[in-house]
Order: C-alpha cells, then structure tokens, then sequence
C-alpha cells in the first residue's frame, strides 16, 4: 500500500471512530442533569475556541490579518441585529478588501 | 427531506459555497503533494474535515513522516469526541445508524443544529450533507486541475468561517453560564494556540463547558 493510501485511510477510520465514540457508546441514554448541564455548555465554549483559532490562528502561532478585519465586520453586522447571509457576506466582503489593500 | 433538515440545508448554504472553494484548495494542495486524484477524493469523503486534511497534504508535501501526517490530522480532529458528545442525545436508532448519521457532523453542521442547548439532529444531517457534497465537488474540481480560482484570501472565504461560528455563539449567550463557558473556552484557545500543536487549543477549551457542571442559583435548595 502506497503512503498516501495508508495515510488516506489511517485517518479516515480514525475521524469515523472519533466522530462516532459518543453515539455509538451512549446509545439513546438520556445523560444526568449535570452532564447534560455540561453538554449544553459545549457549543458556547467550542463555537468561542472556533472563533479564536480560526480569527487569529495560523498554525501553532497568532497572527493579525484581514480575517481579523472580516470577522469585526460580521461583529458589526451582528449587533445590527442583519440575518447570517448579511453577515457572512459582510465578513467575506470586508476580509477580501483588507487583503487587497495588504 | 423534512422541513427541518430542508431548513438546515438552505441556512447552511453560504457556508457550502465556502467549503467548495476550500475543498477546491484542499484538491490542488493535495494533488501538489502527489497524493494523486483518488485518494484526495476519498479523504474528502470519510475524514470530512477540512482542518485535518489540509494538515495532513502539508506534512505529505513536505515530505513528513507517516506517522507525523497521522498524528496532525488526529489532533485537529480530537474535538469530534467533544462534539459526538454532545451531538449522541440527540441521534436515534441502532448503532451502525447512529454512527453514520454522526458522521455528518461538522464543525458548521453541529453549530447550525444548536437549539436550545441540543443539536436538533434533522437540521444537522441536512446541513451536514450539503456540506459533504459542496466539499467533496470542490475536491475533484480541484484535484481535476480547477487552480482558476486562486487563494481562497483574496475572496475572503477563510473569514467566513470565524464569522459563522460568531454568529452561531452570539445566539447561545442566553444564560450566565454559557458566557461564561465561552469566555473561558476563548481564553483557553487563545494562550494555548502558541504553545500548543494545533487542534489541542480547541479541544482543551472545551474545558471551559465544565463551568456548568454548578447547578443553577434557580435549582439550588
């Protein structure tokens, strides 16, 4: 087998075991009131991590560039209350502009 | 298709444009790194995880090990554990069922799904696929010899998905513990992004969901 077969599906199997450990180990269990307080406070803390690294991140290091510019843009476009395309647009819009002028 | 996932396949429709051009830049990459035409596209299709798969073609290109371009994709991918956690209430079904519908959670796909502090599971599969099949289309393109298009930068498609996941948090900040969660999973991220390999920062802020584990003032006797 090839390198980049053996590589292809390393990961393939582990990204299909690492996406399906929970479900398939859970079952349909309903989880206890503090792990499910615990679950429901996942999506607050990972979406903020998400926004950090993919803002600022570039590798194992931080980085200012017109993703930073982008991402006020859509910051702007949220506290004006605009719906998701407006501000994904907004976000493209203003990063794509401050890459030109970089 | 039900009205909900229909719901969750139109909301996440920006975002499937976005993948498309990043998985077109995954396919160039991949096919510089001498992956050749299939393998990319099956990569595209079982690991689903742009991330990952773009670490991987890097390490490949620049000639790392096997085990390094395993190991990096890995990493970047350890957050799903977090988020099969939290997507597991709300799959149905037998195992095997439930392990393919959870595949079909993606950063974007789970995030759109956010109700309530549960993933309403028909909005994810229906986002989820429109996902896979913008990214997988975006990879043959770009494996294919579709380099037209250039640096995904310049159209400020790599802002795209920050802002996403802003906007997607700005709707969870209901409660005091869920800002607090965030605060916390933000500060993680950004004092481990420099000293840490990249997808441990990630991973390590789901940490700050532990907050919750203190039941609430309302429920405390």
């Amino acid at each position: 087998m090839s390198t980049t077969w053996l590589i292809v599906l390393t990961v393939g199997v582990a990204t299909v075991a690492l996406k399906g450990l929970a479900p398939v180990l859970l079952g349909e269990r309903e989880l206890p009131a503090p792990v499910a307080r615990v679950n429901g406070a996942l999506a607050p803390a990972l979406l903020a991590a998400l926004v950090v690294v993919q803002t600022v991140g570039d590798g194992a290091s931080l980085t200012i560039d017109p993703r930073v510019a982008g991402v006020a843009a859509a910051a702007v476009a949220l506290l004006l209350r605009a719906p998701l395309l407006a501000v994904l647009v907004a976000s493209a819009g203003v990063a794509a502009a401050a890459n030109a002028l970089t | 298709m039900g009205r909900t996932m229909a719901a969750g396949a139109r909301d996440v429709a920006p975002i499937a444009f976005a993948a498309l051009v990043i998985g077109m830049s995954f396919g160039i990459l991949a096919r510089d790194a001498g992956m050749g035409v299939v393998a990319p596209i099956v990569m595209s299709l079982t690991t689903f995880a742009g991330s990952a798969q773009m670490a991987a073609a890097t390490v490949m290109q620049d000639g790392g090990a096997v085990a390094a371009a395993v190991a990096a994709a890995i990493l970047l991918n350890l957050r799903y554990v977090a988020i099969g956690v939290s997507v597991a209430p709300s799959l149905r079904g037998r195992r095997a069922r439930r392990l393919a519908e959870a595949q079909l959670a993606t950063d974007e796909s789970w995030a759109i799904a956010q109700d309530r502090g549960r993933v309403n599971r028909e909005r994810m599969l229906g986002a989820g696929l429109v996902l896979l099949v913008a990214w997988t289309t975006g990879t043959v393109a770009g494996v294919l010899g579709g380099s037209a298009l250039g640096d995904p930068a310049t159209y400020g498609l790599d802002a795209m998905f920050p802002a996403l996941f802003l906007a997607l948090l700005v709707g969870q900040l209901g409660d005091g513990r869920a800002r607090a969660a965030a605060l916390t999973g933000a500060l993680i991220a950004l004092l481990l992004t420099p000293v840490a390999p990249p997808g441990v920062p990630i991973i390590a802020a789901a940490a700050g969901a532990l907050i919750a584990l203190k039941p609430p003032k309302e429920a405390a006797s």
